[in-house]
């Protein structure tokens, strides 16, 4: 249908709406008009994508001037193939209104992905699909190529680097298949073709990393014009995100490592000076000419480029104590032999850049500027030496990263070294830690460089939470309900057992029997009640293995496996696929599974359990974070100093946020329907309940806080029975679904409260 | 009659028998004592007709064998060599272990049909129920039973067995019991042996492999039991289990599975990240190292590998009518497969090596664009659902009501005429759809009122109020409930073969009929008026209405006798 959203004509590929799409569009574009940053909240499964993509898409048609590129952010792989295919839909929907869209959409994504070189492609590991396919396409390999025809190169970099970027693809929407499709049939590279077309693409679709990680944004996403807007999807933890892109850790594998590695340099060094004895020798005239690139780099030579954000990129002369090539090898010499030094701690320090800094002088007279410009040096260095496979070298690579993060940035971050885990503290397993506390850091230059960005999520509650963190000011700030003709979902909290004992994933108690047992209760009681696929998430695999085993001596297991299959998440992906694959099997052949998983696992952010694959979720416990972990410690007086948060606010809204991503996992559309069990006496606490996404909390009644097993299950069962009952499309009709003619009858005004409130 | 045309295959004198000594025989197929200084056999006993031996216990004086022969007579031999007890002893376990091995020869000549009701009734719980509530009880004599009772369940053994599948908590159902003595005793029956066998093909292989040639079936399962196969809590110990192997095996054939990839692109976990970085960057560590504990995480492992091979099982045996997962997977699919419109380059020919790369990614891109519609927001999709129910359309709406009548023959009711028919009623039968409230006028309920009413009618609803004894399902404990159970199976069989009696035209069924009343009065006394007994002494508050109703059937087929028989009187005088 054709809307009119404030004015602006939307076409929407669906014949009705969710009264919460028009007014998410609503505020949408409120936000794009104003050129700000905007944080909007819609729970999962009201088509929050479709709505999003339809009034930017129409936006950019009508406003070519004022907006003209989108670039989209998701999580995960699948997350962004579902992305393509509704912007696909929405093309076709375009034309076949007859306006077609001469507009290009495609994805990017990593060369292990994208590959098709029949051999380079067949490995699995993306770091050895990068190291190989820098090995064929390096600009020096194809030189030495041009003389010696036995050289082997990328047929399919070559064609491209003829023609490619010549040949513009035609205006349309490419999936990552697609890209493949066209690069066997043109012999293109697929991946360099994705990463030329992004540059004049009107809609980009990638992972968080090529926008937020500097060293592979400064790669990627470096020219990619102000006037776009950039969407950050499933952003409930781009906090995390951001401060991992700017965290390095080293342990004493790593510097033996980079050891070996600094002797490999050296002895090619040495071998080069021989044979080659010019190519070191211009080298070292562009770095005094103040080239900061020995040599112009190439879109092929380059796979990580400096760690830090833009801005904080020194133009300047590399410094003349490591402008020569044995200077420089025998300067990461010294300062490995620091770090070895500094990882042979008998206990934990830590410390903050400056001080690191100082001490770097005091003992091997290393100044902070030459360590600033450590990373491109030696990459600059890797280039002239022309090494092939550059995987090998990762080591000495993440070192000098070490070194520039930790000589540029001195606020925001800290240095830690652990001399042993806290769980082995007789294992002698040294860490340094350099870990970003600030997520704002790598946000910044997003927020500056763009005109509008939306962080959008199913769950972003508290609201207020995120502006504080990223330190932005959104000119938009909204959630959405979701407004249901049923009560699709029913939100519990049970507070204790059959036997009245408190279940509390607490500290003190969470090992109790009686605790494990009572979960296992529920667990069992609540699995012989609901049909199909249950999923249970515990707040930490270690919990998980040792609630298993107990169970398994307390015979819940087998009680389990009398009711329906079990599968449990396992720390090895490989193998809690194909768990899932056969949970799925179980479920689509109707014998029922339960899955055991972990809160803040790669199930539970990423694995949708729709209709039957999930008729109920548990949350056994609250899923803090480990709260021991030093890093997460300095974090929180970081958050507390700087921002003033709290660090029991911050803990709970991270470990609600996680929560409500679990329990979020079941419900995937308004014809979805789920059990949603929160066990745990504290979810009942007003603190816990309030940060609760607010379309949950409106289903949470007070009499459904603070129940028992049975009572629980009692409920459960009256309710299955009522959504049994068929649910057909009249009933929707006029409350959680409008067709054109309702929606024009209503006024904005009137979705709009019906979005927010029930 | 003597051996002359058997061979003695053992003799031992000084064997007692009925104060007389002589000698026993072991013959080849008989066993035979002669009184000392006869010529002719006084006791001879075909093998066929023993069924077993006993002997006396170690320690008693005296030192005896006896064997009792299938009419539960006995003869008892008892031996007095005069060199003293141990060779007494030892002659005696010479004839035991002969006879240990000549008997089951002979067994399995033993009466065929004995054998074949035996089979009848393991397999049958129901009908084993039966027989001991009617032939034990004496209310009904054995051979009435197997000629009128068991006839479904003779025949049906023509009929193939339906493959049962593998419940997934078939080894958990295997319940120790201790025997007193430090030691564990597990029952296992030939279904859960089934069932170990269709998960575990390993450890099919390796019974094929050791037993009976190198241990016993018994030997066997405990070795079974004894693993760490078993007891998913154990972890590998050396290489002396027999069973490591078999784990081994399911490791490789998992590895096999995981390494094949997963083809479903929204589970597969290991292609979710789109990042390329080596270890050492990130805040927080992918892979929580650190003190983990091995035997929890080979246990977590164990229970994904069973379920998935259950489940595997389950697949195998469902492959012959290879449907059932598919056909639920199909219906899923079915409404998208519609709408999907191909991709528009789906003509093109792609250079050979990607061909079935191509057809992977089209399921691949499939299943995606499944998840991102919304079935509510299309108005084609309901459209589309109810294009695929038909609609019920009657010509002749009174032949629908009656079925066809005698005499209306039509003139096309030719075979090839009705075979089409009938396949079209199938093709329609096939389409037919549960989900046709949304349109058709049918209704007979609308599904608010439905639920109501359910929820009324459950204990505390509104019409529930003067139903006092919702208590009685608690009341009742599941020991007495089972017995009722088998009360009324066989009661309802009794008046189920009375009943179909009526009317007794023929002098067979008058006889029958007869017989049953008498049955009847039978079972009222011996099973029913003793069950009341119990429940009385023991369950006083329940007293009579859980027989209330089982009384009422038999007072019905009573007075329905009485009837019969009043009229047939004077018809006889």
């Amino acid at each position: 249908m054709k809307l009119d959203v404030d004015g602006l004509p939307v076409y929407f590929p669906y014949e009705y709406i969710y009264p919460e799409q028009y007014a998410y569009m609503t505020e949408l574009k409120k936000g794009i008009e104003a050129k700000g940053h905007c944080l909007l909240e819609m729970p999962s499964g009201t088509g929050k994508t479709i709505s999003l993509l339809s009034l930017i898409v129409a936006y950019i048609h009508h406003h070519p001037a004022h907006v003209n590129k989108l670039i989209y952010c998701s999580r995960t792989v699948p997350e962004i193939e579902k992305v393509v295919e509704e912007l696909r839909k929405l093309f076709k929907y375009y034309e076949k209104n007859d306006t077609p869209l001469n507009m290009l959409g495609l994805v990017l994504s990593s060369r292990k992905n994208l590959c098709v070189h029949p051999q380079v492609s067949k490995e699995k590991d993306g770091k050895i699909v990068d190291g190989r396919c820098h090995g064929l396409t390096a600009s020096y390999i194809r030189q030495r190529h041009e003389h010696d025809e036995t050289v082997p190169i990328c047929t399919f970099y070559e064609n491209f680097d003829r023609t490619g970027r010549d040949t513009p693809i035609n205006p349309g929407v490419y999936s990552i298949d697609d890209l493949k499709r066209i690069g066997r049939e043109m012999n293109y590279c697929p991946y360099f073709l994705a990463r030329y077309t992004i540059h004049h693409a009107t809609f980009v679709i990638y992972s968080y990393h090529y926008l937020l990680d500097p060293k592979i944004a400064d790669v990627v996403s470096k020219e990619l014009t102000k006037s776009a807007v950039v969407v950050f999807d499933e952003a409930h933890n781009i906090d995390n995100v951001c401060v991992d892109s700017m965290s390095v850790k080293i342990n004493r594998r790593t510097i033996d490592k980079a050891v070996a590695n600094i002797q490999v340099l050296e002895k090619t060094v040495n071998d080069m000076k021989e044979v080659d004895a010019q190519k070191l020798r211009d080298e070292y005239n562009r770095l005094v000419q103040g080239l900061r690139d020995a040599s112009v780099a190439r879109e092929t030579d380059m796979i990580l480029s400096n760690p830090v954000l833009p801005d904080q990129v020194l133009k300047e002369v590399v410094p003349g104590n490591i402008r020569t090539a044995e200077h420089f090898i025998s300067f990461l010499k010294r300062f490995v032999e620091y770090l070895k030094t500094r990882l042979r701690v008998q206990h934990v320090v830590q410390e903050s850049p400056a001080g690191f800094l100082k001490d770097v002088f005091q003992r091997v007279c290393i100044e902070r500027k030459p360590l600033r410009f450590c990373a491109e040096r030696l990459a600059s260095l890797l280039r002239t030496l022309q090494i092939a496979d550059q995987t090998d070298f990762s080591p000495i690579v993440l070192i000098t990263h070490l070194a520039t993060l930790v000589s540029t940035y001195t606020r925001g971050f800290t240095i830690i070294i652990e001399p042993f885990e806290d769980k082995s503290p007789t294992v002698v397993n040294p860490i340094l830690h350099f870990s970003c506390l600030d997520s704002s850091i790598a946000m910044k230059p997003v927020f500056d460089r763009f005109q509008t960005v939306v962080i959008t999520s199913g769950t972003l509650s508290p609201l207020d939470m995120y502006p504080k963190i990223l330190d932005f000011n959104p000119v938009i700030m909204s959630s959405f309900t979701m407004t249901l003709a049923r009560p699709c979902i029913l939100p519990m909290i049970v507070s204790k057992g059959n036997d009245q004992v408190a279940i509390s994933s607490r500290f003190e108690t969470r090992e109790d029997v009686s605790v494990v047992r009572n979960y296992g209760q529920l667990l069992v009681e609540i699995s012989s009640v609901v049909p199909d696929g249950v999923v249970c998430f515990f707040t930490s695999y270690l919990y998980l293995e040792s609630v298993v085993a107990s169970w398994y001596d307390q015979g819940v297991i087998d009680s389990l496996q009398r009711r329906k299959l079990l599968f449990i998440e396992t720390q090895d992906s490989a193998e809690t696929s194909l768990a899932l694959l056969n949970y799925i099997k179980a479920c689509e052949i109707g014998r029922g599974a339960v899955l055991l998983s972990v809160a803040r696992g790669k199930v539970s952010e990423g694995v949708d359990f729709d209709h039957h694959l999930g008729r109920a979720v548990l949350v056994l416990g609250i899923p803090y974070v480990y709260t021991q972990s030093r890093i997460l410690r300095a974090r929180l007086d970081y958050l507390r100093d700087q921002f003033q948060i709290r660090e029991n606010d911050f803990l709970t809204f991270d470990a609600m946020r996680h929560a409500a991503q679990c329990v979020g996992r079941v419900l995937r559309g308004k014809t979805d329907y789920g059990i949603m069990i929160f066990a745990d006496k504290r979810f009942s606490r007003s603190d816990k309940r309030s940060k609760i996404p607010k379309w949950i909390q409106e289903h949470l009644k007070d009499s459904l806080c603070n129940l028992s097993t049975e009572e629980a299950v009692q409920i459960a069962k009256r309710w299955l029975r009522q959504m049994a009952q068929p649910f057909s499309h009249e009933d929707q009709l006029g409350v959680s679904l409008l067709s054109l003619e309702q929606l024009e009858q209503a006024t904005s005004k009137d979705i709009d409260a019906r979005a927010r409130q029930n | 009659m003597t051996t002359s045309y058997e061979d003695v295959l053992l003799q031992v004198g000084q064997v007692r028998y009925k104060k007389g000594d002589g000698t026993l025989y072991v013959m080849s197929e008989r066993l035979a004592w002669m009184l000392d200084n006869r010529d002719t056999v006084s006791v001879s006993h075909r093998y066929t007709d023993i069924k077993m031996q006993k002997i006396s216990p170690e320690g008693k004086a005296k030192i005896q064998l006896q064997v009792v022969l299938h009419d539960n007579t006995t003869s008892t031999f008892q031996f007095v060599n005069r060199a003293g007890p141990q060779t007494a002893l030892r002659e005696r376990d010479q004839v035991k272990d002969l006879l240990f091995q000549l008997l089951p020869k002979f067994k399995r000549k033993v009466n065929k049909e004995l054998e074949e009701k035996n089979r009848l009734l393991s397999e049958n719980p129901a009908l084993l129920q039966l027989y001991k509530d009617l032939v034990i009880t004496q209310v009904i004599s054995p051979e009435e039973f197997w000629s009128q009772h068991a006839v479904n369940y003779t025949q049906k053994q023509q009929n193939q067995k339906q493959q049962i599948g593998v419940s997934s908590a078939f080894l958990a159902d295997i319940k120790p019991q201790t025997d007193g003595c430090n030691g564990l005793k597990y029952n296992l029956t030939a279904d859960i042996i089934e069932c170990i066998f269709k998960t575990y093909p390993a450890v099919r292989k390796k019974h094929l492999e050791y037993v009976p040639t190198k241990m016993t079936e018994s030997e066997f399962w405990t070795k079974f039991f004894q693993s760490h196969y078993f007891h998913r809590d154990r972890i590998h110990t050396g290489t002396k289990d027999l069973f490591t192997e078999c784990a081994k095996l399911d490791d490789q054939e998992m590895k096999k599975d995981m390494s094949a990839g997963v083809q479903d692109p929204l589970v597969d976990l290991t292609a979710f990240e789109d990042k390329t970085l080596g270890e050492g960057y990130g805040s927080t560590s992918e892979k929580p190292t650190g003190t983990q504990n091995i035997v929890h995480q080979s246990m977590i492992k164990r229970f994904n590998q069973h379920s998935i091979m259950v489940l595997k099982a389950f697949q195998q045996s469902n492959d012959s009518n290879k449907t059932q997962g598919e056909t639920t997977h199909t219906t899923i699919n079915n409404n998208e497969n519609k709408c999907v419109t191909q991709p528009h380059v789906n003509g093109d020919i792609l250079p050979g090596t990607s061909g079935e790369n191509s057809d992977e990614s089209r399921v691949k891109k499939m299943r995606i664009q499944e998840k991102v519609r919304y079935n509510d927001l299309d108005g084609d999709c309901d459209i589309l659902n109810s294009n695929n129910v038909k609609t019920l359309n009657l010509t002749k709406v009174e032949r629908y009501l009656h079925g066809p009548l005698a005499g209306t023959n039509e003139s096309n009711s030719s075979v090839e005429n009705i075979a089409k028919s009938c396949d079209r009623l199938r093709q329609c039968v096939s389409s037919w759809n549960l989900n046709q409230v949304n349109r058709s006028h049918v209704v007979s309920v609308n599904p608010q009122s439905a639920v109501s009413a359910l929820g009324e009618l459950t204990p505390g609803g509104a019409l529930m109020k003067g139903f006092h004894e919702e208590s009685l399902a608690q009341l009742v404990p599941p020991s007495l409930e089972k017995d009722l159970h088998h009360l009324y199976m066989s009661g309802c069989e009794l008046l189920r073969h009375f009943w179909a009696c009526f009317p007794p035209t023929t002098n067979e069924l008058q006889e029958k009929v007869i017989r049953m009343h008498e049955a009847l009065h039978r079972f009222h006394s011996a099973r029913l008026k003793p069950f009341e007994e119990r429940v009385m002494c023991e369950f006083s508050p329940l007293s009579h209405q859980l027989t209330n109703h089982l009384n009422q059937l038999l007072s019905t087929a009573y007075s329905k006798f009485e009837l019969w028989q009043s009229r047939r009187k004077p018809s006889l005088r």
